[in-house]
């Protein structure tokens, strides 16, 4: 699926400046668990996440996680966008809690696996 | 990759949050360079930022000593924090003892130690409570 149409099915906004549009993502993984996500999450899926903090980016780093989704609307401190610049990491943010915004994008065909 | 080996120091503060994971940052950029198989920056990603969190989170900040050479990639993470007084018990997936702050940045599943050990070829902890802990990853290159 592409970013355009995630950030549409979310009414996302993006928080990073960097070109996104045409970028892909394969699989999606709802987690606030950090330990989680380095266990278990595949390549090129995407993150969606309650937690607004560094280790967010530092985690996504690790895994070549592309891009995170903050849920419900929740913002980062100053830092946290540049980090995600500096990676190459594209952030949005939407005001649907954790729940529904994963049912939304299984709903439109995204799936939790990445082939 | 040259025959020689590169070997990495970090200082890794136990009182500043925001920097953790710049050593395991650093160690993946210079995997990367050196032509690294992606699988296995992937295991040495995964494994030393868990290392790495730990050494902050339950160690109180230490230190990583990296040796890169063409066999392999020996981490150890050396701390004088508390130690840990049942290394078996700490090795169990879901035992936790991480404080609330740990927790609300996404940490405290009990699964860091298990998933060292499974994204990493050889680990071995070494551990004397009220001394700290030494805590050594080997992935190998093969
Ligand atoms: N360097 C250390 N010094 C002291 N205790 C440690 C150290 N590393 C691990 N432990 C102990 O082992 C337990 C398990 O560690 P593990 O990394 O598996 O889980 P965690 O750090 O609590 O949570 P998670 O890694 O899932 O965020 C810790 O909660 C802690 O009690
Ligand atoms: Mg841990």
């Amino acid at each position: 699926m592409k970013l355009k149409q995630v950030s549409e099915i979310l009414h996302a906004k993006v928080l990073t400046k960097s070109p996104w549009e045409d970028n892909e993502i394969q699989s999606a993984c709802g987690c606030d668990l950090m330990s989680d996500v380095l266990a278990f999450v595949k390549n090129q899926a995407m993150l969606l996440t309650g937690l607004v903090n560094p280790q967010v980016i530092r985690t996504a780093e690790m895994m070549d996680i592309k891009t995170i989704v903050f849920v419900r609307g929740k913002m980062p401190q100053a830092g946290v966008l540049e980090l995600a610049e500096d990676m190459g990491i594209t952030v949005m943010s939407t005001e649907y809690p954790m729940y529904i915004a994963c049912g939304e994008l299984y709903k439109n065909g995204l799936g939790g696996r990445g082939e | 990759m040259s025959e020689k080996a590169i070997s990495l120091h970090y200082e890794i503060d136990g009182n500043n949050f925001t920097v953790a994971g710049q050593a395991s940052s650093s160690i993946k950029k210079v995997l990367k360079q050196l032509g690294v198989a992606p699988e296995v920056i992937r295991k040495v990603a995964i494994s030393m930022y868990e290392g790495e969190i730990n050494t902050i989170i339950h160690g109180k900040g230490g230190v990583a000593d990296v040796t890169i050479s063409s066999e392999s990639i020996i981490i150890v993470f050396k701390d004088n924090g508390p130690g840990i007084p049942d290394i078996e018990k700490a090795m169990q997936s879901g035992f936790s003892t991480a404080s609330d702050e740990a927790r609300e940045l996404g940490f405290g599943a009990g699964m860091g130690l298990p998933n060292m050990k499974k994204y990493s070829d050889n680990m071995t902890i070494e551990s004397e409570v009220g001394k700290g802990t030494t805590v050594t990853l080997t992935v190998n290159l093969q």
